[in-house]
């Protein structure tokens, strides 16, 4: 419960500034790109809102939690491996692996979802914002929009894949952390190698879950 | 008292210990000496069971450690206590929690009970003021006294060292050997300390084990290892400038002791 509440305080503020403005550009650029007098304006309100529900919220708030949870993790696990304390647990009589890499697991797959229906929330508000002000369309416009043909499986879809990308970059990262040798250099590395290696799978889980979900 | 019998190990096809016997007894301070890289943190490790050795058995009072089930295992090693190197303090909890872990993980005590032996146990390393504050803010001696605490907190029959007095100020370093050593009579532990320091082979030490190369050279009581013919021990422990000066006015003084001796003998026949 402690890493979760770890977990979610220290990335709910760059998870906010990350996914206001995704939802603020989207919404520019879909405006820019869609300058046609048939199209009614509030199309954008739906885009913004397709496309942030979809795969803005949950890939790109994975992608920027892959940086910085599983830095967190791997940097944690490979300093406690380094200075001897996983084989204190162990001396202890204390299974290690599962006391140290269990609640990290269970706290982020309790978090990312939470965290990505911020997200959620707060780029269809940066998308309203940035839309009102540039004068792209107007806040009645954009609401209509985003109350279009809507799809509740899509909110679903979106926590599905925040869970499986929670599980991929706590467990990669875990193991990375978890089995460095070496000294300070080497838990450098490991985090390093934690976050690539997440952000690589996750973007394959993101492609399959797509394949397979929808 | 622990036994060991045979203990072989290697990484990637590199011998580091070469079928090591010896017997630690209990309430004694039993010294594992040699030079870096001989292969006695791996042996410490071996014996608590970090690793496994290819070759040999490790017994706990006749109960037989290696390849036996894992809840004996467990419970054997519930009752160990080791001090690292790096003292391996958990680094986000304080002192208290530090101590009180061990208590909380591997014991039924209650909330109270486990206050009252961390505040013993920090009493008797001599830290009562220091259960609020985190590893980071600890001295180096600080840090070994509550890993020794920690150790010791849910009263250990076994206490395993590796280097307590390494990287410390040869005053806190004399402190902390002699902290061990009266745990270990006090409490009747058998304790092994690894060591490079001769100073606490020859102020603190009981028996003592000389490994050179991951083989055992010499073993004997502290109070022998001077006299000792095995050149590579010899080595070792001259290697130190104040031990050869120690042995140079030990070989002076006898040296006038046999003039001494003979000046008397020719009095003697003088007399007569
Ligand atoms: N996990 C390991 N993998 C490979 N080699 C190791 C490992 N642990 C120790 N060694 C090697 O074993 C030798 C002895 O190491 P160690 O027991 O730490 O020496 P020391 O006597 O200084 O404590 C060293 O040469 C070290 O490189
Ligand atoms: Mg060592």
């Amino acid at each position: 419960m402690e890493e979760a509440v770890l977990i979610g305080i220290n990335s709910v503020f760059i998870v906010a500034v990350v996914s206001t403005f995704i939802g603020a550009v989207t919404c520019v650029q879909i405006s820019y790109n869609l300058n046609n007098a048939f199209i009614p304006r509030s199309t954008i309100g739906f885009m913004v809102r397709e496309m942030t529900i979809l795969e803005m919220a949950p890939t790109i708030t994975s992608i920027v939690l892959a940086g910085k949870v599983g830095s967190n993790i791997a940097g944690g696990l490979g300093t406690m491996r380094i200075t001897e304390q996983v084989d204190a647990l162990e001396v202890m009589g204390i299974n290690s692996a599962s006391y140290l890499v269990l609640p990290k697991m269970l706290a982020s797959i309790l978090v990312f979802p939470m965290l990505v229906i911020i997200a959620m929330f707060l780029s269809i508000l940066g998308g309203y914002v940035a839309g009102t002000l540039t004068g792209a369309l107007s806040g009645q416009e954009y609401i209509t929009g985003l109350r279009s043909s809507f799809i509740g499986f899509n909110i679903t879809f979106a926590l599905i894949k925040s869970v499986v990308f929670a599980f991929i970059i706590s467990s990669i990262s875990s193991y990375k952390g978890y089995f460095t040798t070496g000294g300070a250099l080497e838990v450098g590395e490991s985090s390093t190698n934690a976050v690539t290696n997440s952000v690589i799978a996750l973007l394959i889980a993101d492609y399959v879950c797509a394949q397979v979900l929808l | 008292m622990i036994e060991i019998h045979n203990i072989q190990k290697s990484f990637n096809g590199k011998k580091v210990l070469d079928g090591i016997d010896g017997v630690f007894e209990s309430g004694k301070m039993n010294m594992l000496l040699g030079a870096s890289g001989t292969g006695k943190s791996v042996l410490l490790k071996c014996i608590v069971g970090l690793v496994k050795p290819d070759v040999g058995s490790i017994t706990y009072d006749g109960r037989i450690f290696t390849n036996n089930k894992l809840d004996i295992k467990q419970e054997i090693r519930r009752k160990i206590g080791m001090l690292f190197q790096g003292s391996a303090l958990f680094d986000s909890m304080n002192v208290n929690e530090n101590i009180d872990f061990p208590l909380k993980m591997l014991t039924d005590m209650t909330r109270a009970e486990r206050r009252e032996r961390v505040e013993f146990c920090l009493k008797r390393v001599g830290l009562e003021q220091a259960g609020k504050l985190m590893p980071s803010e600890l001295s180096g001696g600080m840090k070994k006294r509550v890993g020794i605490a920690r150790a010791i907190a849910p009263h250990c029959t076994y206490l395993f060292c590796d280097e307590p007095n390494s990287g410390l100020d040869p005053l806190t370093a004399i402190k902390i050997d002699e902290l061990i050593k009266e745990i270990t009579e006090e409490y009747d532990i058998t304790t092994i300390v690894v060591t490079h320091d001769m100073n606490s082979v020859l102020e603190y030490g009981d028996n003592v084990m000389f490994l050179y190369q991951g083989k055992k050279l010499w073993e004997g009581h502290s109070s022998e290892i001077m006299d000792t013919k095995v050149r590579e021990l010899n080595d070792f422990i001259f290697s130190n400038r104040l031990m050869r000066d120690a042995k140079k006015v030990e070989q002076i003084e006898e040296e006038e002791q046999r003039e001494e001796d003979q000046r008397q003998e020719e009095e003697k026949n003088r007399n007569k």
